[in-house]
C-alpha cells in the first residue's frame, strides 16, 4: 500500500481501502449457554478468555458481509447504493457511521459525517416533541448551541407546531416521522448518509424529503444514499453502485447500474448472514403446478412459494408470512399469525412452502415478500421484502374478457374474484379469471 | 480539516476525542431518564424519599429493635440512614447501568457515540436520588441534634469513592449484560444480599475483628464506614486499612470496569 499517498488525500471525501467485515455465524441464543461456556473458559484459562473476547474471535463458522471493497468517493458526489437485502449495503453503512468496526481494511473520511440510518432514534415515547428534538440533535451529533439556533427551521419542517408539547407517543406515525426526519434534515454534515429513510411516512412528506436531500445534495455535500426506490435513486443520484454478495458488482453512472441491478433482482437466491436467532434463509423460489422453477403464469394457475432456509440453532413455532404483492399494493397474504398452522421447530436445513390455488391475478408484475417471525414477541426473524419477483401473462379474450379498453389491465387492481353481471334483461354473466373454460360469451 | 480514519482496533485516540465532542450527551441522557423516571407515577419525584424511609423503618426495627445490635451512642435510625445513603445510591446506580446498554438496544444498533455516555449518565441519574436524601438526612440530624463532627469535610471523597466504585462495577456489568442477559438476574441478587453483607442496618464493629480485614473486601464496607465516620463522628472508631483496602478496590474496579467495557464496545452493536 502506498503509505506516503494515502496520509493526506483530500482529493476524496471517503477512501474505502480493501475493507471487509466478518461476522459470527451460529451463534447460541440460548444465554444460559453462552454464559455457562464463558464461564468455564475463564477459569479454565482466565487470561485468555479475556483477550479473546473483546476480538469477537469464536470457533462458529464465519460470514463475511462485505469482502474487498474499495472505492473512493469525491466531495459533492451523490452516490446511490443498491442491492438486494443481504449485499451488505447496510453493513457498510454501518461501518461507514463508525456504529460496527471492519474486520479489515481502512476507510478514510474527510469532514464531518453524520448518518440516518432509521428516522427517529433514540425518541422517547413519554418525552414531548420539543424535549424530543433536543435529544435526538444530541444522539445525532449536533450541539446544544446548534440545536437551539435551528430549532425553529425544524419546527417548522415538521409541521408538528401545535403538538410541540405533546408527549411524541400520542402522536400518528406520519407525524411522528416527519418531526424525525426534521431533525436529521437540519444536520448539515458535509458528508451524509442515508439509509432507506423515506420508505416511511406517505407520498406527500417522501417527496418534500426528497426534495430536502436534493437541496442538501446541490448545496456540494456528499451523499451516500441506501434505497430500494429506484426512482428516488434515480433522481437524486448520478453515481450508483450495485452490491453483490459482499462485494461491489458494478459502479458507474446511475441509469446503467439500475439496469443491471433489475437484471438481477428476480433470482430469488440469498447469501444472506443468519438473523440474531441463527435462521439463513437461502432461497426463496416459485414453482408452478409441475413442480418447476417459474417466473411467469397465468391467471388461475397455482403458485408456490418455496422457502429454503438453514437454522443454526433450533426455532420453535415460528410464523411465517408470504404476501404478494403488486404495483398498486398487496394483493393477498398467507399469514400463520392468523390462521396458527406453524411448524414446530426449524432446525438444520429444510423448506417451507405456501401454494397459493388459482391465482386470480390481471396480468401484471408481482413480487413476493417474506417474513419470519418469532414465537413470542412476533419480532421479525428474518424478513425480505421483494424476494422475488414474478409476473402473470395471459390473453385475456382467452378468459372471456372483450372490453374495449383491455389494454388498461396493467393499470386496474391487481386482484379479480369471480363476479357475476346480472343484467336488465335477466342475462347472467360470469367473469372471472380462473376457469377460462366455463365461461360463456 | 481534520480526517477520520476508521481500522480495525485504532480508535482508541479517537475515542477520548470523540468522548470529549459528545460531553453534552451525559447530560442529555442523564435530563432524559430524570424526566422519563417519574412519568406516569402519582407521587412522582418523592418515591427518592419514599424508599430510603421505608428502608430505614424497617432495618431500625430488625437490627436496632429485634437484633439489638449496639449503635455506638448515636440514635439509630440516624446510624441505618448513614449507611443507606451510600448503599441505595450504590443498588439503584447498579440496575440503572447495568441495564443502560441493553435499553438503549436500538440506538446502539443505529448511531454511533461513545456508548461509555449511557451507563455513565444513568448513573449520573442516580446522583439525583442521592442528593434528595441527603436532604432529607440533614434534616434528620437537626431533628436529633446531631451536630457532624469536622470530619465532614472529608465526605466529598466518600462520596467520590462511592460513585467510582458504582461505576466501576455499572461499567462491567452493563457490558456483560450486552452478551450475557443472566446478569438481568444476577444485579437483584447483588442487590438484595449486598444490603446483608455490607453494613448498612449495622455497624462494621460488630464483625469479630479477624474477619475485618476480609469484610473490607466489599467496597461498600470502606465507604458506609467513611460516610458514618464523616457525619455521625467516630462512632466505634474509623478503621482505616479498611478504608484503604475499600480504595485499592474501587481503583481496580473502575479502571478494570473501563477497560473491559471499551474491550467490547466495538462489538457491541454486533451483539446486542
Amino acid at each position: 500500500m502506498n503509505l506516503v499517498a494515502s496520509t493526506r488525500d483530500s482529493e476524496n471525501a471517503i477512501v474505502i481501502e480493501n475493507v471487509g467485515k466478518r461476522y459470527s455465524i451460529g451463534r447460541r441464543r440460548n444465554a444460559d449457554d453462552g454464559l455457562r461456556h464463558a464461564i468455564e473458559e475463564a477459569i479454565r484459562s482466565p487470561f485468555k478468555w479475556l483477550r479473546q473476547r473483546g476480538e469477537g474471535n469464536r470457533r462458529d463458522a464465519d460470514f463475511w458481509a462485505l469482502r474487498d471493497v474499495s472505492l473512493s468517493i469525491k466531495p459533492g458526489e451523490v452516490v446511490g447504493i443498491v442491492g438486494r437485502n443481504g449485499a451488505g449495503k447496510s453493513t457498510l453503512l454501518k461501518l461507514l457511521s463508525r456504529i460496527t468496526e471492519p474486520t479489515e481494511g481502512r476507510i478514510r473520511i474527510n469532514g464531518r459525517i453524520a448518518s440516518l440510518l432509521e428516522v427517529g432514534t433514540g425518541f422517547h415515547q413519554e418525552l414531548t416533541g420539543r424535549e424530543n428534538i433536543f435529544l435526538n440533535g444530541a444522539i445525532l451529533g449536533m450541539s446544544r448551541a446548534e440545536i437551539v439556533q435551528k430549532f425553529d427551521e425544524i419546527v417548522a419542517f415538521s409541521e408538528v407546531e401545535e403538538f410541540l408539547d405533546t408527549p411524541v407517543k400520542r402522536y400518528s406515525s406520519g407525524m411522528y416521522v416527519r418531526l424525525a426526519f426534521a431533525v436529521a434534515a437540519h444536520l448539515e454534515p458535509e458528508i451524509l448518509i442515508v439509509d432507506e429513510v423515506l420508505a416511511v411516512g406517505d407520498a406527500a412528506f417522501q417527496a418534500k424529503c426528497l426534495g430536502k436531500m436534493s437541496e442538501v445534495a446541490q448545496g456540494g455535500r456528499t451523499i451516500l444514499f441506501v434505497s430500494h426506490n429506484m426512482d428516488a435513486v434515480r433522481r437524486l443520484c448520478h453515481r450508483a453502485i450495485l452490491f453483490e454478495e459482499g462485494k461491489i458488482r458494478v459502479d458507474g453512472e446511475v441509469d446503467s447500474v439500475l439496469e443491471q441491478y433489475f437484471a438481477r433482482i428476480s433470482t430469488g437466491t440469498f447469501r444472506e448472514l443468519p438473523s440474531g436467532y441463527g435462521l439463513a434463509v437461502e432461497k426463496v423460489a416459485l414453482k408452478n403446478e409441475q413442480g418447476q422453477e417459474a417466473r411467469q403464469f397465468s391467471p388461475g394457475d397455482d403458485l408456490t412459494v418455496e422457502i429454503s432456509y438453514n437454522a443454526h440453532s433450533r426455532i420453535e413455532l415460528p410464523y411465517f408470512l408470504v404476501i404478494v404483492e403488486g404495483a398498486h399494493g398487496k394483493c393477498f397474504t398467507a399469514s400463520m399469525l392468523l390462521d396458527g398452522m406453524r411448524p414446530d421447530a426449524l432446525e438444520g436445513p429444510g423448506k417451507i412452502s405456501c401454494t397459493f390455488k388459482a391465482i386470480p391475478l390481471l396480468p401484471q408484475s408481482y413480487s413476493i415478500s417474506v417474513s419470519i417471525r418469532d414465537k413470542i414477541h412476533q419480532s421479525e426473524i428474518w424478513t425480505c421484502k421483494d424476494a422475488t419477483t414474478f409476473t402473470v401473462r395471459a390473453d385475456l379474450q382467452k378468459y372471456g374478457y372483450k372490453g374495449d379498453y383491455l389494454t388498461h389491465a396493467p393499470r386496474s387492481t391487481s386482484v379479480v374474484i369471480p363476479y357475476v353481471w346480472e343484467l336488465p334483461d335477466g342475462e347472467t354473466i360470469p367473469v372471472g379469471l380462473t376457469a377460462p373454460e366455463t365461461v360463456s360469451t | 480539516m481534520s480526517e477520520l480514519v476508521i481500522e480495525a482496533g485504532r480508535t482508541e485516540g479517537q475515542y477520548w476525542r470523540d468522548l470529549w465532542r459528545y460531553r453534552e450527551l451525559f447530560f442529555f441522557f442523564a435530563w432524559r431518564d430524570m424526566l422519563v423516571r417519574y412519568k406516569q407515577t402519582v407521587v412522582g419525584i418523592s418515591w427518592s424519599l419514599i424508599r430510603p424511609l421505608l428502608t430505614m423503618t424497617v432495618l431500625t426495627i430488625v437490627f436496632g429493635k429485634f437484633g439489638k445490635m449496639p449503635s455506638g451512642g448515636v440514635p439509630y435510625p440516624l446510624l441505618v440512614f448513614c449507611g443507606m445513603l451510600p448503599w441505595l445510591f450504590f443498588s439503584t446506580a447498579l440496575m440503572e447501568s447495568g441495564n443502560s446498554l441493553v435499553t438503549n438496544a436500538n440506538m446502539i444498533a443505529k448511531v454511533y457515540f461513545p456508548r461509555l455516555t449511557i451507563t455513565v449518565s444513568s448513573v449520573m441519574t442516580s446522583l439525583v436520588d442521592f442528593l434528595i436524601s441527603s436532604v432529607f438526612l440533614a434534616a434528620l440530624m437537626f431533628w436529633y441534634r446531631v451536630t457532624p463532627p469536622i470530619a465532614v469535610l472529608v465526605l466529598p471523597f466518600f462520596v467520590l469513592l462511592m460513585v467510582a466504585s458504582s461505576l466501576g462495577v455499572g461499567l462491567w456489568i452493563a457490558a456483560l449484560m450486552v452478551e450475557y442477559r443472566d446478569f438481568r438476574f444476577i444485579v437483584p441478587f447483588i442487590v438484595q444480599f449486598g444490603l446483608y453483607i455490607s453494613p448498612v442496618g449495622f455497624q462494621s464493629g460488630v464483625v469479630p475483628e479477624k474477619y475485618r480485614l476480609i469484610y473490607a473486601l466489599n467496597p461498600m464496607v470502606g465507604i458506609i464506614d467513611g460516610f458514618r465516620w464523616c457525619l455521625l463522628g467516630a462512632v466505634g472508631g474509623v478503621y482505616w486499612p479498611e478504608i484503604a483496602i475499600s480504595v485499592i478496590d474501587v481503583t481496580f474496579l473502575l479502571i478494570s470496569g473501563i477497560w473491559y467495557f471499551r474491550r467490547t464496545e466495538r462489538t457491541f452493536a454486533d451483539v446486542i
